[in-house]
């Protein structure tokens, strides 16, 4: 009995092992360039550590009960008439509910520091105009102050092409330049099918709907040319629907925009 | 409460055709109906099956360059369509369901014959009528959500008999739901507890209340987007004023339970298995029968965590995510239980186990991607990516499907008195497994890495990953190879099974190979303990 225990516990912190070190050793997600990214990817890390463990822990379970228990060649009549074990049961119930709870609130966490959870309907400069509602998905500081700065961009979508708005220099570009490190805050609406904007270097995504303006903020930390992918099947060509993002050197960004920038019509 | 059949009376047994023949007529014997259900459901999976090898074939390259781009989408909207609703949904409940669950209460036959055989004579026109509609003015090509403004812009006729087919194939379902709930409510054998039924009666009444429930909301969305499509008003039409978004609402309080629907009454037919090939008795009874009720009142409120990017307020969001992460409580017990009910069993390792096997393995690696997506923020990245494909493909093939298989392993022999052949049903088991993971398990990493679903191109660093994935579908479109000929063989010159090749407690196995008309010849057998499996054995000891 004793044996036995030591042999299952042997066993456990082996899958323990093994889950930690691909969990801190195996990457599967691209590039991190937003301030989302890393908080993603911590979460991702931990959701990958635990469902490896509960993974490799039943595969072995189903694996070594087919092997050791299988019926040989000369044995007759049945296995144990064991029809339950309420603390067993009990405990597989409490467990993995406190897993759960857990994961939830943690993510919770996570939603909140990405900026998931604030309240969507403080002044924002795109919003003081108008009072209908807007849906928004993530977006990170609630400080006003910041939103002030924050560099307004409207995106709208249509089959199958995203064109960006940038209403302080009055000009339109299908080409989403940003500058680094600055928070940008997009209002975006689709001129006819549901769209998606999906940068998966930023781990941001936000459908992009027809009569229904949806709100999307990041910062993005990282200088380089990222893909823009619509995300939802828009039509034929949905897989063609690209555009890029440049985030850049905020020089190098003031540059690009005073080279598109037109002058203001006064009327 | 017993009905007797008087057969001159209620059955015309003279006037229905014998042999072959009974499986193309009106026939009202559950029996009948049950193998017209399985064998329609598996014409069906082959073409969603070809079909889906036409998209892997597409995938296999980076650029669109094997079928025309519209093509490409109405090929995955009638993968997607046919794949649910024409074989897993009316195979996992309607053939099984009509077969079994007439012997596991007692009963001659479902409460409502002619209502039974209407529901399964509702699948194959709407089918043929799914199918046919690519020749009319190109099939839909929304895909299988049909997500409003895209299916009222592309090509109306299309849509609109997608429409129809689904309204069609939807009644068939709420048929066979209330039959199934007035056939184990009021039709048990006397003397027979609710609480001592088959697992599976309860999956399956757990099943048929979310049919019944969740169907009718699908019915009435489709009908209002026809409206929107025929007679331009202006439900979902952003342009006239209309809510895309009430549209996903409406559509996911049913198709999220349609999982439910879909993996239910496999979770019954795997708790028939392997109690029986293993010998021992179905580990925790009560906490499957719970966790059964846990999972129906639980799913019907988790839908909109299939909308986590459309735009719900975020506390809708907070909501959905510990919702939906909770149904791996329930689900989690019933995976701990079969692994309990294998363990200190006599396990034979034949095609039932090992298909049954190769569910747990499968769906627990899609449950746990199915708790992360779960999660708002992991969900805002892969949302509408390969990762939700190969997700669902974890969830619905390699839990549902392979259970489908282990169960045609498991009851073939009950209803053509033959044995499938054994060496051929593990070659058909193990290029199966290698093919589902060698084809699913990387569209993790696409989806992670970039890219979308619903694509027919993506960029080339994504093209050797798609090609292990394509190798896999390959394989699985040959597995289908083994278990055709054994399926052929076997009726042709099989080994005989006897009445019960399986020594099993349920009452099916309690009367002949194939079973009379009439179920038994006798009276009902009474079986208080269809898993007291190990009692006979521990007495003699």
């Amino acid at each position: 009995m004793l044996n036995k225990n030591i042999y299952l516990i042997l066993i456990i912190s082996l899958v323990f092992a093994i889950s930690f070190w691909i969990g801190f050793n195996v990457n599967l997600l691209p590039a991190e360039a937003s301030i989302n990214a890393p908080i993603y990817d911590e979460l991702f890390k931990i959701l990958f550590i635990i469902g490896l463990i509960i993974f490799i822990g039943m595969t072995i379970a189903v694996i070594y009960s087919l092997f050791k228990f299988r019926k040989r060649n000369d044995q007759i009549g049945d296995g144990i008439a064991l029809e339950g074990n309420l603390s067993l049961e009990i405990v597989w119930t409490i467990i993995p509910s406190i897993i759960v709870l857990l994961i939830g609130l943690y993510s919770y966490n996570i939603y909140d520091r990405m900026g998931g959870m604030k309240e969507l309907n403080h002044n924002h400069e795109m919003m003081t105009s108008n009072t209908e509602k807007i849906w928004a998905g993530i977006s990170q500081n609630s400080d006003n102050e910041i939103a002030i700065n924050n560099l307004s961009i409207e995106v709208s979508a249509m089959q199958f092409a995203f064109l960006f708005n940038y209403p302080k220099g009055n000009f339109i570009s299908g080409e989403l330049h940003v500058p680094v490190d600055q928070k940008v805050s997009m209002k975006m609406e689709s001129k006819d099918v549901i769209h998606a904007f999906w940068v998966p270097e930023f781990r941001i995504k936000q459908d992009i709907i027809p009569g229904q303006p949806t709100i999307l903020n990041f910062t993005p930390t990282k200088v380089g040319k990222y893909p823009i992918i619509c995300a939802e099947l828009c039509g034929p060509y949905h897989g063609g629907m690209r555009a890029s993002i440049i985030v850049e050197k905020e020089s190098d960004y003031n540059e690009w925009f005073n080279k598109n920038k037109k002058p203001e019509v006064n009327l | 409460m017993t009905i007797s059949i008087d057969p001159q009376k209620t059955n015309n047994e003279s006037l229905q055709p014998k042999g072959w023949l009974r499986y193309f007529s009106f026939s009202l014997d559950h029996k009948v109906i049950g193998i017209q259900y399985l064998v329609c459901g598996f014409l069906f999976y082959l073409i969603g099956g070809t079909l889906a090898s036409a998209i892997r074939i597409e995938l296999a390259s980076p650029m669109s360059d094997f079928m025309p781009r519209d093509v490409y989408n109405q090929v995955l909207t009638l993968h997607g369509t046919i794949m649910i609703f024409l074989w897993i949904v009316p195979v996992v409940n309607g053939a099984f369901g009509n077969y079994l669950i007439p012997f596991y209460v007692g009963a001659r036959d479902m409460a409502f014959p002619r209502l039974n055989a209407v529901a399964f004579w509702l699948i194959p026109p709407s089918g043929l009528m799914l199918v046919a509609s690519y020749f009319v003015e190109g099939a839909a090509q929304a895909g299988w959500t049909a997500y409003p403004p895209l299916s009222i812009t592309t090509p109306q006729s299309g849509q609109i008999i997608w429409i129809l087919s689904v309204l069609l194939l939807g009644g068939s379902s709420i048929f066979g739901g209330i039959n199934f709930i007035a056939t184990i409510i009021k039709l048990r054998r006397p003397g027979l507890k609710l609480m001592q039924l088959p697992m599976y009666c309860w999956a399956m009444l757990g099943t048929s209340l979310l049919v019944v429930l969740s169907t009718p909301v699908l019915a009435g969305t489709l009908i209002l987007l026809s409206f929107d499509i025929i007679a331009h008003t202006g439900f979902f039409n952003p342009v006239l004023g209309g809510n895309v978004v009430v549209y996903q609402h409406l559509f996911w309080f049913y198709s999220h339970p349609a999982v439910y629907i879909m993996v239910l009454p496999a979770f019954g037919l795997v708790s028939e298995i392997l109690p029986i090939h293993a010998r021992k008795p179905l580990f925790g009874y009560t906490t499957m029968v719970f966790s059964i009720m846990g999972i129906v009142v639980l799913g019907l409120v988790v839908w909109a965590h299939h909308m986590f990017t459309s735009g719900t307020p975020p506390w809708m969001r907070l909501f959905f995510t510990i919702a939906t992460a909770f149904i791996a409580v329930p689900t989690g017990i019933k995976f701990f239980n079969w692994v309990a009910t294998l363990w200190g069993g006599k396990i034979s390792i034949n095609s039932a186990m090992l298909f049954s096997c190769g569910f747990i393995i499968n769906f627990v690696f899609g449950g746990i991607t199915g708790v992360a997506l779960a999660q708002v923020p992991f969900d805002i990245h892969v949302h509408d990516t390969y990762f939700v494909v190969a997700h669902f493909h974890y969830i619905v093939y390699g839990g549902t499907v392979f259970i489908i298989f282990s169960s045609i392993y498991h009851w073939f022999p009950k209803a053509t008195g033959k044995m499938l052949n054994e060496k051929l049903g593990i070659l058909h088991f193990i290029i199966t497994f290698i093919g589902f993971n060698l084809c699913f398990a990387p569209q993790h990493w696409l989806g992670l890495n970039g890219m979308p679903r619903r694509v027919a191109e993506y960029d080339p660093q994504f093209q050797f990953v798609n090609q292990i994935s394509s190798l896999g579908a390959l394989l699985m479109a040959i597995s289908t190879i083994p278990f055709l000929i054994n399926v052929f063989l076997s009726l042709r010159n099989g080994k005989d099974a006897g009445d019960n090749p399986w020594n099993a407690l349920t009452p099916e196995w309690l009367t002949s190979s194939p079973p009379p008309v009439e179920n038994w010849e006798g009276e009902a057998p009474l079986v208080p303990e269809p898993y007291g499996y190990g009692k006979e054995f521990s007495e003699q000891k």
